[in-house]
């Protein structure tokens, strides 16, 4: 459904290009996972998608539709996005801002109908946000507000959420809400496409991974394709094992200590 | 916002309007004010409502309109709760304008208009050294540039005021601290124009607004083109702005103090907040313009005097209630 096809980026600032030759696809139905180190480009593929940054090559398509060619809003009502920052300086309450999902639709004129009413609802049900419908955002837990920002997401009425680290800030049991609620979504039909840090928590829930380092992509497949030791120690420049969790059986990253003397043999 | 708090806006509007061309050297009762209005009392009376009173009065409450509004949405837009009209640079480029044409002795109709041209160049400035700093569309970069072309006006100012004669300065000064004891019915007329467009151009754009608020990222991402709304917003802000200033003077506070007070009375979107914030600014500016008539006769205070000395208080307390 989201197509990356041989995307390139580079930032005026910077020597090295953000993105090069980067081409994987997010489909129905599954959880697309992109992962990598500080800096190898995951949020720049999130803001590329956005519109945020121009492309030097490459395209991206929407169900093979070239996203330069579609208006934005159009984009917003196909693809919701929950990124990395979002601000709240003047705080809405939890209603106000789920029915803000609705602005590709809405526009600046078009009013509120039966159909926007019931795509907020359906969003809220969905979340568990409808529980704390009059708080102000302010006043939300972490994990509140990422099921509130979910929500707004899934109100923008689209079969497709990119999500950049949403668990970020978040505790197991509320990390493991989340990644519940995005296999549901896929499940039912959506496509997701995740960034993420959390290696192993993506290895159980995804069903393609794209690892990216310095701009490009050194694997993807399925997470025993890029769940390779190997290929993460040098990736992530530190000393690991990958074995595999004896209670659910997905492949695990597991870090170990720093030996002196630079000394990484394992 | 409820039904019953708009209503209770539309009123202490009404209020103020009537208590402003009530109370003076000469006091009115409400009957005379309605004669005056109709033509029918004293002439006296009717050259006091109609020539002298109701202009000033109304001038006071579009000033305070346009600026309110334009405060609600700059402060939107750019996620900044010190975000003002003024902060685009904006008052100083109208102030270079008017002194400079003072200053060259150019007639009193002129004036305005050099201001008002003043204005609008600065904010051309603001987006030009915004843009050159890479800032694009970008707020803070925005912001950051409005103060820097807002300094060098200032500075030009200064040495505009420093090769003037002793009565141009004290001219220019109170022009600078704002004043709407020059108000006509014509300028009441342009400025009517100005806040029509400009407000309801930023009624128009408040769910943008709402959205630009979440940050750049999550605009772009419900679908807002971010460059090209912010800049919406700038020029309206700026065309309020530039009105105001022009026919005013300048006068502070009511863009940064007016919409937190609408907030805390509830008012969450953008489009609430920029009509509430408008009615209140209204409202404040026209009591403050009272103030400024009345507080020490026969002597009339500057009318940016009168808000700050109202503003500086109600944002100290607002800023330990949000902190």
């Amino acid at each position: 459904m989201i197509t990356y096809r041989d995307v390139g980026v580079r930032y005026a600032s910077r020597d090295r290009a953000a993105l090069q030759g980067v081409s994987f696809e997010a489909t129905r139905g599954r959880i697309t996972a992109v992962v990598g180190p500080n800096g190898s480009g995951k949020s720049t593929l999130v803001r590329a998608l956005l519109g945020s940054v121009h492309l030097e090559t490459g395209r991206i398509e929407i169900d093979g539709t070239h996203i330069a060619s579609l208006a934005r809003r159009e984009i917003a009502s196909r693809v919701a996005a929950v990124t990395q920052r979002e601000d709240v300086v003047f705080p809405l309450k939890v209603r106000e801002y789920v029915q803000l999902g609705r602005y590709p639709r809405l526009g600046l004129w078009r009013s509120v109908s039966a159909a926007d009413v019931a795509a907020v609802r359906r969003a809220l049900d969905l979340t568990g946000a409808d529980a704390f419908l009059d708080r102000a955002l302010s006043q939300l837990s972490g994990g509140e507000w990422q099921r509130v920002r979910l929500a707004r997401a899934l109100a923008q009425g689209g079969d497709a959420i990119v999500l950049d680290e949403p668990t970020t800030f978040l505790d197991v049991g509320h990390e493991m809400h989340l990644f519940e609620l995005l296999g549901r979504l896929a499940s039912e039909g959506h496509a997701v496409l995740l960034v993420s840090h959390q290696l192993n928590l993506v290895a159980r829930f995804a069903a393609h991974m794209v690892l990216l380092h310095h701009g490009r992509i050194e694997a993807a497949g399925t997470p025993d394709d890029v769940m390779q030791a190997g290929v993460l120690e040098r990736v992530y420049e530190w000393p690991l094992v990958i074995t595999r969790d004896p209670a659910v059986g997905a492949p695990t990253l597991v870090p170990l200590r720093a030996r002196p003397r630079g000394d990484r043999t394992v | 916002m409820t039904r019953i708090r708009w209503a209770l806006l539309w009123l202490i509007l009404v209020v103020a309007i009537m208590g402003g061309v009530m109370v003076g050297t000469i006091r009115l009762a409400p009957a005379d004010v309605v004669d005056g209005l109709l033509g029918v009392g004293h002439p006296t009376t009717v050259a006091v409502v109609r020539t002298l009173r109701l202009p000033r009065v109304l001038l006071a409450a579009l000033v305070g309109a346009g600026l309110a509004a334009a405060g609600a949405a700059l402060q939107g837009a750019t996620r900044n709760r010190l975000a003002e009209p003024y902060l685009l640079g904006v008052s100083g480029g109208a102030a270079v304008g008017a002194v400079l044409a003072a200053a060259l002795h150019l007639s009193r109709v002129i004036v305005p208009l050099a201001g008002f041209g003043g204005a609008l160049a600065a904010v051309a400035l603001t987006l030009i050294v915004a843009r050159a700093a890479g800032g694009r569309g970008d707020a803070r970069t925005i912001l950051m540039a409005g103060v820097v072309v807002g300094a060098f006006a200032n500075a030009v100012i200064m040495v505009a005021l420093a090769n003037s004669a002793a009565n141009e300065v004290r001219g220019a000064l109170w022009w600078m601290m704002g004043s709407a004891s020059d108000a006509s019915w014509d300028q009441v007329c342009i400025l009517s124009g100005f806040v029509a467009v400009g407000v309801g151009a930023l009624l128009a754009l408040g769910r943008s607004i709402d959205v630009l608020a979440l940050g750049d990222d999550a605009a772009a991402g419900l679908g807002v083109d971010v460059a090209r709304a912010s800049l919406a917003v700038y020029v309206c802000g700026a065309l309020l702005a530039a009105g105001t200033v022009s026919a005013a003077g300048l006068v502070g506070f009511i863009g940064l103090l007016v919409p937190h007070l609408v907030r805390l009375a509830g008012a969450r979107t953008h489009r609430t907040i920029i009509g509430a914030a408008a009615l209140g600014g209204a409202s404040l500016v026209v009591l403050a313009d009272l103030i400024a008539r009345t507080a020490l006769p026969p002597a009339e205070l500057p009318l940016g005097a009168v808000t700050a000395l109202i503003g500086v208080p109600f944002f100290f307390a607002l800023l330990r209630r949000l902190s």
